[in-house]
């Protein structure tokens, strides 16, 4: 499903100019950095509440299709223009973890 | 006779102690350049794991150090040096779940002790020597198929 598509959906907040022709394939959520090295795939959505500069460069490498940032939490002003450079979807959701992972999840499997 | 392959790309990248503004570049820049070799995108999400996590110990634990990329023709290697404190226990340190981590680091989600396990993982061939008061060497081996010769 389209990243434009899903953020629509789950009401994210997008906090940077988005690669509208990218594919959401599911979800992850964690906040081990170690944990998410290992077990994502490329096209997840990560949910988290870690929000430091180190996450952009995990979620760079695991390729996902962005990173949403749960109960409201917003990244300094840093992260976002780190975020920017490397090309990374960040997004803010107002819901906890739980509620945007069942959101994900009912609009990946209807 | 032990044919050697020939070397494609060399890079050297310095490493700073609890430097975490910086910490993940050097990953992202591996990246990038294994990218641009258009190395399989499997070959480059494993060396870019394997990467990470190196360079997250070598800042959260290390006194500083180097990584070294070789790109050969049949291979991707990345070795990483420390200047100490060097490893007491090599086998307890690669056990998932054993961690040294500080909470400062635990809070950022760093030292769940899956480090040196998602290296091992993601390598095909891995090796970490040490040395108390000296330093830790670690050279991890991607093959990405071998040429037919």
């Amino acid at each position: 499903m389209q990243l434009t598509q899903i953020a629509a959906d789950l009401g994210l907040e997008c906090l940077v100019p988005l690669e509208p022709e990218r594919e959401v394939r599911g979800g992850y959520c964690s906040d081990l950095l170690s944990d998410v090295l290992a077990h994502t795939q490329p096209g997840d959505l990560w949910i988290t509440h870690q929000r430091h500069l180190n996450v952009v460069a995990v979620g760079k490498l695991r390729e996902v299709a962005g990173i949403v940032f749960a109960r409201g939490l917003r990244p300094s002003l840093d992260v976002v223009a780190r975020a920017q450079t490397e090309r990374v979807n960040l997004f803010v959701s107002p819901d906890p973890a739980f509620a945007v992972a069942g959101k994900l999840y009912r609009a990946l499997h209807p | 006779m032990v044919r050697r392959t020939n070397v494609v790309l060399r890079r050297i990248y310095p490493i700073a102690p609890r430097d975490l503004e910086q910490a993940g570049t050097v990953s992202t820049h591996v990246r990038r350049e294994l990218l641009a070799l258009g190395m399989n995108p499997d070959v480059v999400r494993r060396a870019s794991v394997v990467c990470f996590e190196g360079e997250m110990n070598m800042v959260l634990y290390s006194q500083g150090g180097r990584i070294i990329l070789l790109v050969k023709e049949d291979r991707v290697e990345i070795l990483f040096s420390d200047h100490g404190p060097g490893i007491a226990d090599i086998d307890l340190a690669s056990q998932p779940g054993y961690s040294t981590a500080p909470d400062w680091a635990r809070e950022l989600g760093f030292g769940a002790g899956l480090g040196i396990n998602n290296m091992e993982k993601n390598s095909d061939l891995f090796k970490i020597r040490s040395r108390v008061g000296e330093g830790t060497v670690v050279r991890a081996t991607i093959l990405v198929g071998v040429p037919f010769f």
